[in-house]
């Protein structure tokens, strides 16, 4: 069932909040991959959501907040079943066209040289991601990854 | 973790530029500038970017390869990629860069088509 990866039962949790500085960027991938290495993921799988999480938070920081800083909440679950849900979130600027966003080469930063490739890079590295936005009150970005299951055989 | 910093060797015809560390949009900035710097100094016919020792790249590093790019384009050079890890391979593969640049996989891969296509249509031009 598609909706039961956002809704899996909880066995471990971890939240940060960090100010919207770009220095926190590899602070956020870096906490999100040791908590989640505690499940033993694949070299592969970690990868995937180390960049998944740099695209979400460097969003955050680029158009969330675009001339402030606020706070970027990250909350990662570990849930029952080996999947992954990450929760981003920003009390920024939000996003008036979420459809618009999510569509590769989109960025409304060409000047700042952004790729327009930040949510197609979390949608083809993770199994699934929601975005609820209200302009003026922020964004959320959740992502969940399906971890295979671990080879005991080794 | 650690900031992307860079070294490089020019021999005023290309511009070697082996990056370090991790791509993201922190340290893509100050990359970006210190690469242009040398572009504008050299103005080489070819920019290779190694990413041999690139243990992260996000789609921050797409913009700064694609931005690379364009200013060698008006320039008058090309751009090619140099031994992606695989990890970054697949941001690469995402966005279909190789239609923009070469990417070189290995040391030999492509080397019969090392001749700087810049000067050939620099030639054209001037006919």
């Amino acid at each position: 069932m598609k909706s039961n990866k956002f809704n899996a039962k909880v066995v471990n949790k971890m939240q940060i909040k960090l100010p919207s500085l770009s220095v926190n960027e590899g602070m956020a991938r870096a906490a999100a991959a040791a908590f989640v290495s505690q499940l033993d993921p694949t070299a592969t799988e970690l990868a995937d959501i180390k960049c998944a999480v740099s695209e979400a938070v460097t969003n955050c920081i680029v158009h969330g907040y675009r001339d402030t800083v606020g706070v970027v909440r990250m909350t990662i679950k570990l849930c029952e079943g080996r999947i992954v849900r990450i929760e981003i979130v920003d009390k920024g600027c939000g996003i008036a066209d979420v459809k618009q966003a999510r569509q590769p080469l989109f960025t409304t930063d060409a000047a700042g040289e952004r790729s327009g490739m930040g949510f197609t890079v979390m949608e083809s590295f993770t199994d699934g991601v929601r975005v609820s936005s209200k302009p003026g009150k922020g964004t959320t970005v959740t992502m969940v990854k399906l971890l295979d299951a671990l080879d005991i055989s080794t | 973790m650690g900031r992307a910093t860079f070294t490089y060797e020019e021999s005023g015809y290309f511009l070697r530029v082996k990056l370090k560390g991790d791509i993201d949009h922190h340290s893509a900035v100050a990359t970006r500038t210190g690469i242009d710097t040398l572009l504008y100094k050299i103005r080489p016919r070819r920019l290779y970017l190694d990413l041999s020792c690139v243990d992260f790249m996000d789609s921050s590093g797409l913009g700064l390869i694609m931005g690379r790019y364009a200013l060698m384009k008006e320039i008058g050079g090309d751009v090619v990629v140099c031994e992606p890890s695989a990890g970054v391979e697949r941001v690469l593969k995402l966005a279909g860069l190789e239609r923009l640049v070469r990417v070189q996989r290995n040391k030999t891969d492509g080397a019969a088509q090392d001749k700087p296509r810049g000067r050939k249509v620099r030639k054209e031009v001037l006919k």
